[in-house]
């Protein structure tokens, strides 16, 4: 499929599967229909051109397939009455809008897994084919496959699951921010045509601040993935070894994405309620405005880390509260203030390397190089895994050389 | 989240148990591959052949030497693994205590997480 009519079928996808379950409910079967109507633009618009109202065309093709489909249950259950009642009906041919939304929301429905919700969100309002989602993730088609048709069923048992209140967006939002991390954490050696799913995340994030333009985080979100993406090309090597913030070439940071994301943060946080993801945006304009590690705001940055404990609290939030806080203030306070949640992340890989960090900063090399050491065997990332033992290596060898 | 289950074989185990045990094992096997196909978790799984079949290779100044049986000799080796993909590690477990070695006296399975390729940012 050339670029131009991927694009374009994976833009109209949602459109069309939100007619779709609109007119005929069944979402599990609008979905296959409309996958085989993609797949089968994606064969013909190349060859024979991008039809007048490719969104039309595309209706009309997965409005047969389902047709097709009720008709071959029914003959399986003899339920020939229930055919009758499926016949499309001759519903305005427009997009709505609001059913682009609803499918959202019932693809991150409370019933199914993360993965589920990922994988489903990814389909059937990405417009991605099982192949590209189960190439993303690493995994192989045949469970991509399985975990989409598990997914459906579950739905379709479940039905929507309530009313599509704001727990349900928040859901949406999360489901939206895993795919971001997803894509924005994958090695830069992932295989060329390999979906992004950064850009996926992005692309899907945006749809939804069109459709609900009032709603804070989700401009928070949007924001956030744009100032985060701007520094993906200075964060790794070409021979993929991860750059820490400190050592990143600020000048290869995407300005024009940074501009859009700082704009957005100011002028929702200006308007709307106050939420998690605003706050992290917030955080990521500081970095992003700032020349060097050493002319960040810091102060403001801890400040902000201690408004985000108190909306979203978690020993994850003070550990990087404690990153701040020590640049503004000196490692004892950032130290002292590690301490408090020792209790609860003392066994993971971030608590050990920022503890290391904030031992370097204070010139306890000892001890820096051992919580070094500490988290490369913590982490599950192999990038990490390097990056954490040339620190430790960077400190000298110390008595404990060689035994791990 | 992507674990391998490692099922850790003791010959002196297995040969205890009776035909019925051993039957009840494998028929359990396959009620699980079932389950975690249908789930769409499963990315693979594998039996192994005894360690009295394997070879180990050493380079020594460029030179491959091959010496016929196991890595170590000891009473439990790798018997096989189940490489799952799961929302979190306590899903692992509640799959892990599915598996029917688990269960079986003197066995244990060994649940794992993989490395990935992947960097944070730091």
């Amino acid at each position: 499929m050339s670029r131009a009519v991927g694009d374009l079928v994976r833009e109209l996808a949602p459109r069309v599967l939100g007619l779709l379950v609109r007119r005929h409910g069944r979402f599990d079967m609008c979905e296959d229909a409309v996958q085989e109507a993609l797949l089968a633009a994606g064969a013909q618009w190349p060859r024979d051109g991008v039809p007048d109202n490719p969104w039309g065309w595309l209706v009309a093709v997965a409005s047969h397939k389902v047709v097709d489909a009720f008709r071959a249950e029914a003959a399986r259950t003899r339920r020939e009455a229930a055919v009758a009642a499926m016949e499309p009906v001759e519903a305005p041919l427009v997009p709505d809008a609001d059913d682009t939304l609803s499918l959202l929301l019932l693809c991150c429905h409370p019933e199914l897994t993360e993965p589920s919700q990922v994988a489903l969100t990814l389909r059937a309002v990405g417009g991605l084919t099982t192949a590209q989602i189960a190439r993303a993730f690493l995994v192989p088609e045949a469970t991509m496959g399985q975990r989409i048709t598990r997914a459906k069923a579950k739905i379709r048992q479940a039905g929507f699951g309530g009313a599509g209140g704001p727990e349900r967006v928040r859901a949406v939002l999360h489901v939206l921010y895993l795919i971001f991390n997803e894509g924005h954490t994958a090695s830069s050696g992932t295989a060329l045509h390999n979906v992004e799913l950064s850009a996926e995340a992005i692309r899907v994030t945006r749809l939804a601040h069109h459709l609900l333009p009032a709603d804070g985080e989700v401009a928070g979100l949007m924001a956030l993935m744009l100032l985060t993406d701007a520094r993906r090309r200075a964060r790794t090597r070409p021979d993929g070894s991860l750059v820490p913030l400190a050592e990143q070439d600020r000048s290869s940071w995407d300005r024009e994405q940074i501009a859009e994301g700082t704009l957005l943060i100011e002028r929702t946080m200006a308007t709307a309620a106050l939420g998690p993801f605003q706050v992290q945006a917030a955080i990521a304009a500081l970095h992003a405005e700032a020349p060097s590690t050493a002319a960040t705001d810091w102060a403001q940055i801890a400040v902000l880390y201690g408004i985000l404990e108190r909306l979203a609290p978690g020993p994850v939030v003070t550990l990087n509260r404690a990153v701040a806080v020590a640049e503004a203030s000196g490692p004892a306070a950032g130290l002292r203030l590690l301490a408090s949640v020792a209790a609860e992340l003392g066994g993971h890989h971030r608590f050990a390397a920022v503890r290391g960090h904030l031992l370097e900063m204070a010139g306890d090399t000892e001890s820096a190089r051992e919580a070094y050491r500490t988290a490369a065997r913590l982490t599950l990332s192999l990038p990490e895994r390097l990056h954490l033992e040339s620190r430790a290596a960077r400190l000298g060898l110390g008595d404990g050389a060689g035994a791990g | 989240m992507k674990f391998l289950l490692i099922m850790h074989m003791n010959p002196a185990v297995w040969d205890g148990l009776t035909e019925a045990e051993r039957k009840a094992v494998m028929a359990g096997h396959e009620g699980f591959i079932t389950e975690v196909t249908e789930s769409g978790e499963l990315l693979g799984t594998q039996a192994l052949g005894d360690p009295s079949t394997s070879a180990v290779v050493r380079v020594r100044d460029g030179v491959p030497v091959v010496t016929d049986g196991p890595y170590a000799e000891v009473k439990e080796y790798l018997g096989g693994f189940y490489h799952i993909d799961v929302d979190s590690r306590e899903r692992a477990l509640e799959l892990a205590a599915k598996i029917p070695d688990a269960a079986v006296d003197g066995l244990g399975v060994e649940v794992r997480p993989v490395m990935f390729a992947a960097g944070p940012d730091l």
